[in-house]
C-alpha cells in the first residue's frame, strides 16, 4: 500500500505547530496502524530528522496510551478498538490519511501528537477512589452483590481512559469518562458509602479544568474503544442530582476497619 | 437546561391544542373563545411569566453552555466529525438561534398586537369577542408570511427532535427498555408539533 499522511507536527507545547505531508510506500495491509508509524519514523530518522512522537504503550488495546485522531475519528475508523488494534487493511491504497492529536483545552498537546492527560489523574485524584484501609484480601463473597449490578460495574470499569469521548466530543467534554469512574464505584456496595462526596468532587474537578459540557450527541458511546454506555453518564446525572438535593455528606473518622 | 425546555415542550403541545382550533369549521367561534381565555384566566396569566422564565431561562443557558464548549476547544480538528453521532443534536444552538429570531417577529405579529393593539370585536352567543381569528388568517393569506413560518417551524422540528430524549437523559433518566421509547416519543414529538402547526398557515393559505 502507497499512502500519503497528513500528520501534524508541532515542536514542544509552547511553539505553534502545523501539518507536514508525508509519503510511505509498500506499507503490508496486514501491519497495525502503529507499525505504519515505526515505518514513517524509520524513514525520517534516516532523513537525519525529529520521528514523529505519539503515545503508545501495550499495543494490545488494553493500556490506554495510544491517542490518534484519524480521518476525523479518535482511534480511527473502526469501531471499539484502540489506534494500535486499527489494522491498514482499513484503508484504501493511494489514500490520504489526516492525523492529529486530541484537541481539547484540558489536552495540551505536549509534541507532535501527544497530548497531556494529567486532567484525567486529576479528576481521578478528586474521588475516584475508595478510602478504606485495606487489610488483606476479603472473602470473595463477604459482601452479596447482585451478578446484574457486578456486571454494569465492571462494564464501567473497562474504562482504559484514552480520552477518545473526550476527542470525540463536538463539545470536548469528559461526562463519559467520568461516568464510567463515579459509576464502577456507585454500583457496588463498597463505592456507595462514599457515593455523594465523590461524584460532586469530580464532577467539580472536571469543571474546574474547563472540560465542556455534555449535549448528549452520543459521539462519545460510538467512539468508546471499550463500549462504554451513556448510560453511565445518566448514572452520574441521577447520582449528582440526589448529593445536590440532599444526601447525607460523609464525615471522615479516623481508623479504618 | 432540561426542565426549562421540557417546560417549553409543554407549552407547545398546548399553544398547538388552542391553534388547531382555528382550523375548526364555526367561523373561528372555539378559537376564539380559547384565545379569550388565554388573555384573560388569571391562572394563565401568570403562568405566561413562569414561560418568559422559561424561555429565557432556557436560551441564556443554551448560550452560557455553548460559550464553554466552544472554550474547551480551542484549536478545531482539520478533519472533524465523522463519529456517529444523531446529525440534529449538533446543531442545537444553530437551530436555537434560528428558532429565537423568529419568535420575536411572531410576538411582534400576533401576541403584542393582542396585547397592546386594536383587535376587531365579534358577537359569540351575545358576547362580545376579541376576533384573534381574523388576525391570524389575514396574516396567512400572505404567501411570504406563510413561507416563513413553514421554514421556521421545520427549523423548530429539527431542535425538538434532539429534545424530549435529551432532557431525560440530562436528567439523569436512562434505562435500557425506555430510553429507545423517549428516543421515539422525541422523534414524533417533533414530527406532531412542528407537522401540527405547519398544518395551519398552510391550509389557511390554500382555503
Amino acid at each position: 500500500m502507497n499512502l500519503t499522511l497528513k500528520i501534524w507536527r508541532q515542536k514542544n507545547a509552547t511553539s505553534k505547530g502545523k501539518f507536514v505531508t508525508y509519503k510511505v510506500n509498500d506499507i503490508s495491509p496486514n501491519s497495525s496502524f502503529l507499525e505504519m508509524m515505526d515505518i514513517l519514523n524509520e524513514s525520517i530518522v534516516l532523513k537525519g530528522e525529529d520521528p514523529v512522537a505519539f503515545d503508545h504503550d501495550c499495543r494490545e488495546g488494553i493500556c490506554g496510551a495510544c491517542s490518534m485522531y484519524i480521518n476525523g475519528r479518535p482511534h480511527g475508523p473502526d469501531k471499539a478498538i484502540t489506534t494500535c488494534q486499527l489494522h491498514m487493511r482499513r484503508f484504501k491504497d493511494g489514500e490520504t490519511i489526516v492525523i492529529e492529536p486530541w484537541r481539547a483545552r484540558p489536552f495540551p498537546v505536549l509534541k507532535d501528537l501527544i497530548v497531556d492527560r494529567t486532567s484525567f489523574d486529576k479528576i481521578i485524584q478528586a474521588g475516584g477512589y475508595i478510602s478504606i484501609n485495606t487489610g488483606g484480601i476479603p472473602d470473595a463473597n463477604a459482601i452479596p452483590i447482585p451478578k446484574t449490578d457486578a456486571d454494569l460495574s465492571m462494564d464501567a470499569a473497562s474504562c482504559i481512559g484514552c480520552g477518545a469521548c473526550v476527542a470525540a466530543c463536538k463539545n470536548a467534554s469528559a461526562m463519559l469518562f467520568v461516568s464510567a469512574k463515579v459509576s464502577q464505584f456507585a454500583l457496588l456496595p463498597q463505592g456507595k458509602i462514599e457515593a455523594a462526596e465523590r461524584v460532586h468532587n469530580m464532577v467539580a474537578e472536571m469543571d474546574r479544568l474547563g472540560f465542556g459540557n455534555c449535549t448528549n450527541t452520543g459521539a462519545c458511546e460510538a467512539e468508546c474503544p471499550k463500549e462504554i454506555s451513556i448510560s453511565n453518564i445518566a448514572r452520574m446525572n441521577r447520582e449528582f442530582l440526589c448529593s445536590k438535593i440532599g444526601a447525607p455528606k460523609v464525615k471522615e473518622e479516623s481508623g479504618g476497619f | 437546561m432540561a426542565l426549562a425546555g421540557l417546560f417549553l415542550i409543554s407549552f407547545l403541545v398546548v399553544h398547538l391544542g388552542i391553534n388547531l382550533l382555528i382550523l375548526k369549521d364555526d367561523g373561528r367561534e372555539s378559537f376564539n373563545i380559547a384565545a379569550h381565555f388565554m388573555v384573560t384566566n388569571p391562572l394563565i396569566q401568570s403562568m405566561q411569566w413562569v414561560l418568559f422564565g422559561g424561555f429565557i431561562l432556557h436560551i441564556l443557558l443554551g448560550i452560557v453552555l455553548q460559550i464553554q464548549n466552544w472554550l474547551a476547544r480551542p484549536q478545531r480538528y482539520k478533519v472533524e466529525g465523522y463519529s456517529h453521532t444523531s446529525f440534529f443534536s449538533k446543531y442545537m444552538i444553530h437551530t436555537g438561534a434560528i428558532i429565537f429570531a423568529f419568535l420575536i417577529i411572531h410576538l411582534i405579529n400576533f401576541f403584542f398586537k393582542a396585547k397592546f393593539g386594536e383587535i376587531p370585536h365579534i358577537m359569540i352567543n351575545g358576547e362580545s369577542y376579541e376576533d384573534m381569528g381574523i388576525l391570524v388568517i389575514e396574516k396567512f393569506k400572505e404567501l411570504p408570511y406563510v413561507l416563513m413560518y413553514v421554514v421556521w417551524l421545520l427549523f423548530l422540528g429539527f431542535h425538538l427532535d434532539h429534545a424530549f430524549h435529551s432532557a431525560l437523559q440530562s436528567l439523569g433518566l436512562n434505562h435500557s427498555k425506555y430510553t429507545p421509547v423517549a428516543f421515539g416519543l422525541s422523534r414524533a414529538l417533533a414530527i406532531l408539533i412542528a407537522g401540527g402547526f405547519i398544518l395551519i398557515p398552510v391550509l389557511i393559505y390554500i382555503s
